[in-house]
């Protein structure tokens, strides 16, 4: 029963999303659905780690903006769309091993501050290295791609791209935390020396985890750059970092949906702050320091306690007062 | 350009520039070992990284650089005009302190350092004592809580200080250049290095050699069986966060005429710190000391030969010591 409404419901969202463009209309709010789409593929590859690795990094714009910068300098350069974005792939992955070899000689906090200071290396390359990254005036990207002779030029054809890549970024996560390579990553997460008495070695499967969060991160580096069509520094700044960390923890970690619920309120969130105020750092660090002081598990599972207690309170006080009423006036 | 050329370039900075370099490096390397020695005591002993430290710098110097522009002198009058900060007059007239007008002359930026450092070891304190303890125990919580502030205090120093970078005069007694071996130097450099020097030995003997440094060392070793003992390391962790603060406050001050103050100043200066614990190892004075000079030296010799490479020469020792010795140079490994 619960499987099938399960299904009924999955159904309904992709049918909701398939049809989205006809009755929004608005391209304005198509964009901000393909962003919301392109921040939940990201959010879904930096959930691997915090979720399931129990890894949380705070570098990701890092290789966001290696796979972005490197794929715009190529097409740039005059090099075609699909080397440019495998080219910045293979960067992107290259980029990951080394944060990876050298974040995982540490766990827990030790991770956090390497990737920390990696991320932000990689924000003072993109900033000062002018004569690369041309520093604060970013790179154009003059087209986006045509797959199969698609032109993704307007609002609704770009959205059903970012669609299918986020199906299949969804897809991909969902067979992964079914396998049993994911479920020996959760291993390490949660019994790391168990896991290594068991003969499993630690190192690599959080290597590997480390790269298939990398190749995601790519991948939706190369959906901000087309969706954008520029790229300045800003990207590898601490903000992203911390916005798409938000984005993951606000979900809750550790689930399949929870990034897309927390990549859809805070993009949207974002795009309303900022039509009002300037104050979007201000707004993140609150919302940031009010989840973590009042929903520390997350945005949806915070939510389903409160409901709970609060069902549970009122219940308990109509039984008290039922319970205190002579027998005969009982209710059934 | 080719690489010879730019290499040949380098070198002739190298040979034209090395004494204010050197002067710099020192100064960058002693205001870092302010803002990272207390980083590492944190660290040490609350387990987190304070990710807030880079925002009590930038805080801090903008403190003090409006309490010097309000027209602080300590030599008999405070506030002279009157204080008035984010357009709120606080006080209408100034104070008058007969006892420290015996001191001739305290250099303001000193008051002005030690002023702002005590706010901020407030604002920190409080942060601490009524947010961060409520998740004691939970490290990654409190680490993104900390996240969370720094964002919160950018923006603010963003809203009250506008965008525009604000860098003070050098005062001028402490102006000018002294000669060393035949070689000038920026005068008050030496005067951030000799600060920092002294702060570190007054750092060194508090943590070796008084009762509360055994205190702090046993609440870093083992927080539990310091408690046992009776040691109240709660009270530790908020001493130790409002010093840490107020350090970092401080050097935010001290370094206001040197690197002036400006939005993203703690987001600057947040990595440098990381890595100089990285480098020397968390939780050790010692480390947190070469660590800052190491950086100090390598940020500024590096900006100045190599200005597009700058920060691949900071990531350099962090590799070397991140694969060879991960505890960091002077660190311990923690059972």
């Amino acid at each position: 029963m619960s499987r099938w409404v399960r299904y009924g419901a999955a159904a309904v969202a992709l049918l909701l999303l398939v049809t989205l463009p006809s009755w929004i209309g608005n391209p304005y709010y198509i964009n901000i659905a393909s962003q919301v789409l392109l921040f939940a593929v990201f959010a879904l590859a930096l959930n691997i780690l915090v979720g399931y690795a129990g890894l949380v990094s705070l570098g990701h714009a890092g290789l966001l903006a290696v796979a972005g910068y490197t794929a715009a300098l190529l097409l740039q350069a005059g090099y075609g769309h699909f080397l440019a974005d495998s080219g910045a792939i293979v960067v992107t992955l290259a980029a990951s091993a080394i944060f990876a070899v050298l974040a995982l000689r540490a766990t827990g906090i030790g991770f956090l501050m390497i990737t920390l200071a990696l991320g932000q290396i990689i924000w003072g390359i993109a900033y000062r290295w002018a004569s690369l990254t041309n520093g604060d005036n970013g790179v154009n990207v003059a087209t986006r791609p045509a797959p199969f002779g698609i032109s993704l030029s307007n609002a609704p054809s770009f959205y059903f791209f970012t669609l299918v890549v986020f199906l299949l970024a969804l897809a991909s996560m969902a067979m992964f935390v079914r396998s049993p390579f994911g479920a020996s990553l959760a291993g390490t997460r949660d019994q790391a020396r168990r896991m290594n008495a068991l003969g499993y070695n630690v190192w690599l499967i959080r290597f590997l985890a480390m790269m298939v969060s990398g190749f995601w991160t790519g991948v939706a580096g190369l959906l901000f750059i087309y969706y954008n069509q520029f790229i300045s520094p800003q990207v590898a700044a601490l903000t992203t970092s911390a916005e798409v960390l938000l984005m993951v923890i606000a979900g809750g970690t550790a689930t399949l949906f929870g990034p897309i619920a927390g990549a859809a309120i805070v993009v949207i969130m974002k795009n309303v702050v900022s039509a009002y105020i300037e104050r979007w750092n201000l707004v993140l660090g609150i919302i940031f320091v009010l989840i973590i002081s009042f929903m520390p598990e997350g945005l949806v599972p915070g939510s389903a306690r409160l409901a709970r207690w609060a069902w549970q309170g009122l219940r308990a006080r109509f039984n008290g007062a039922d319970a205190a009423r002579p027998v005969e006036e009982r209710g059934p | 350009m080719s690489l010879w050329q730019s290499l040949l370039d380098a070198w002739q900075i190298l040979v034209n520039a090395w004494p204010t370099l050197t002067a710099n490096s020192f100064a960058l390397g002693g205001l870092l070992f302010l803002l990272s020695a207390g980083f590492s005591l944190i660290f040490g002993l609350m387990r987190i990284p304070n990710l807030m430290h880079g925002s009590f710098f930038m805080l801090g110097a903008y403190l003090g650089v409006s309490l010097l522009d309000t027209g602080l002198v300590i030599g008999g009058t405070l506030f002279p005009n009157g204080l008035s900060l984010f357009g709120l007059t606080i006080l209408e007239h100034a104070i008058t302190i007969p006892r420290i007008t015996l001191v001739p002359r305290v250099p303001e930026i000193f008051a002005a350092a030690l002023i702002s450092g005590v706010i901020v070891a407030v604002i920190g304190g409080v942060i601490e004592r009524f947010l961060l303890r409520r998740l004691e125990g939970q490290v990654l919580p409190q680490v993104l809580l900390t996240l969370g502030f720094a964002f919160i205090i950018a923006d603010i120093c963003l809203m009250i200080w506008t965008g525009d970078p604000w860098q003070p005069a050098t005062p001028s007694y402490l102006g000018g250049a002294v000669q060393v071996l035949g070689i000038f130097f920026p005068f008050y450099r030496l005067v951030i290095l000799a600060v920092a020097v002294a702060i570190a030995i007054a750092l060194w003997i508090m943590v070796d050699w008084t009762r509360l440094g055994a205190m702090i060392r046993a609440g870093v070793d083992d927080p539990p069986i310091a408690r046992v003992v009776g040691i109240k390391v709660s009270r530790l962790f908020t001493l130790i966060f409002c010093l840490g603060a107020a350090l970092a406050a401080f050097a935010g001050v001290m370094g206001a005429p040197y690197l002036a103050v400006y939005p993203g100043l703690d987001f600057d200066m947040l990595p440098l710190a990381l890595i100089v614990v990285i480098l020397g190892g968390t939780g050790s004075l010692l480390g947190a000391l070469v660590g800052s000079f190491l950086i100090g030296f390598l940020y500024n010799f590096g900006q100045a030969m190599f200005p597009n490479l700058a920060y691949f020469i900071l990531f350099l020792p962090m590799v070397l010591v991140l694969v060879l010795r991960p505890q960091g140079l002077f660190g311990r490994v923690v059972a």
